[in-house]
């Protein structure tokens, strides 16, 4: 594998992924505020419908692929050494690869209402 | 570039003390500095997630850290990030299908970015308190 730096397919990972995440956001806030507050079980069985826990798992995976290349950006402009690069990109995608997969032992368990 | 080099009164552009960006260039900084604080507060909301789906009793304690001094001071630069990553991420969506490049729009938007972003903090931040 090799680590790729800049080039068209990140630049549109970015946008798409901010794009659904805004969308996300400008629903999902809005709606939460309306509602008021919450308990256990209505939060919870929130995450057991199917397109909402889906949608909230498609919201984890935007997050951390826009996390990725804004990182990666971040990094490539300001830490010039080679290797402490290499050092600092692979800790930015191996912090972001085990969220993924803590994120999604969260919320794939409560799909379909199992758990 | 003789007269360049020897004059000792020429500005030291990497003073950061001394650098003014422009408002467009503040808006842009702070879409950086707040994405890298949201990259690292990723495991703190990790966490709270995990927490607050698990049981009647790990959603009062996520409640309950929310409801502490530090993590509440940890929440409202979160917040803050959130509603300024949000705004600035779409005067750059904006400024991808050409809009508000010229000088003056571009200030204009950089300056609509601030006053969005406050307002919607505000309000999140009244919701949460």
């Amino acid at each position: 594998m090799t680590l790729r730096a800049g080039g068209v397919r990140p630049w549109v990972l970015q946008r798409l992924s901010a794009l659904y995440m805004a969308l996300f956001l400008l629903l999902a806030v809005p709606a939460a505020w309306l509602a008021g507050p919450l308990d256990f079980a209505a939060w919870h069985e929130m995450f057991t419908r199917p397109w909402f826990n889906v949608a909230t798992t498609l919201f984890c995976l935007a997050l951390l692929g826009h996390a990725w290349v804004g990182g990666r950006d971040i990094l490539l402009d300001y830490v010039h050494p080679p290797g402490l690069r290499f050092v600092l990109l692979s800790l930015l995608g191996l912090f972001l690869l085990a969220m993924l997969v803590w994120l999604l032992g969260i919320l794939l368990p409560l799909l379909g209402g199992v758990a | 570039m003789g007269h360049l080099t020897h004059n000792k009164n020429r500005p030291r552009y990497l003073d950061l003390r001394r650098i003014h960006l422009p408002l467009t260039g503040i808006v842009s900084i702070l879409h950086r500095i707040s994405g890298a604080l949201l990259i690292l507060a990723l495991p703190f909301m990790g966490y709270l997630l995990q927490l607050s789906l698990h049981d009647e009793q790990g959603f009062e304690q996520a409640r309950r850290l929310l409801d502490g001094t530090l993590v509440s001071l940890f929440s409202v630069g979160v917040l803050w990030a959130l509603a300024h990553h949000f705004f600035a991420g779409i005067r750059y969506l904006l400024m991808d299908l050409d809009i508000g490049m010229e000088r003056t729009r571009a200030v204009a938007m950089a300056r609509a970015v601030l006053f969005a972003e406050t307002v919607v903090f505000v309000l999140l931040l009244g919701w949460w308190l």
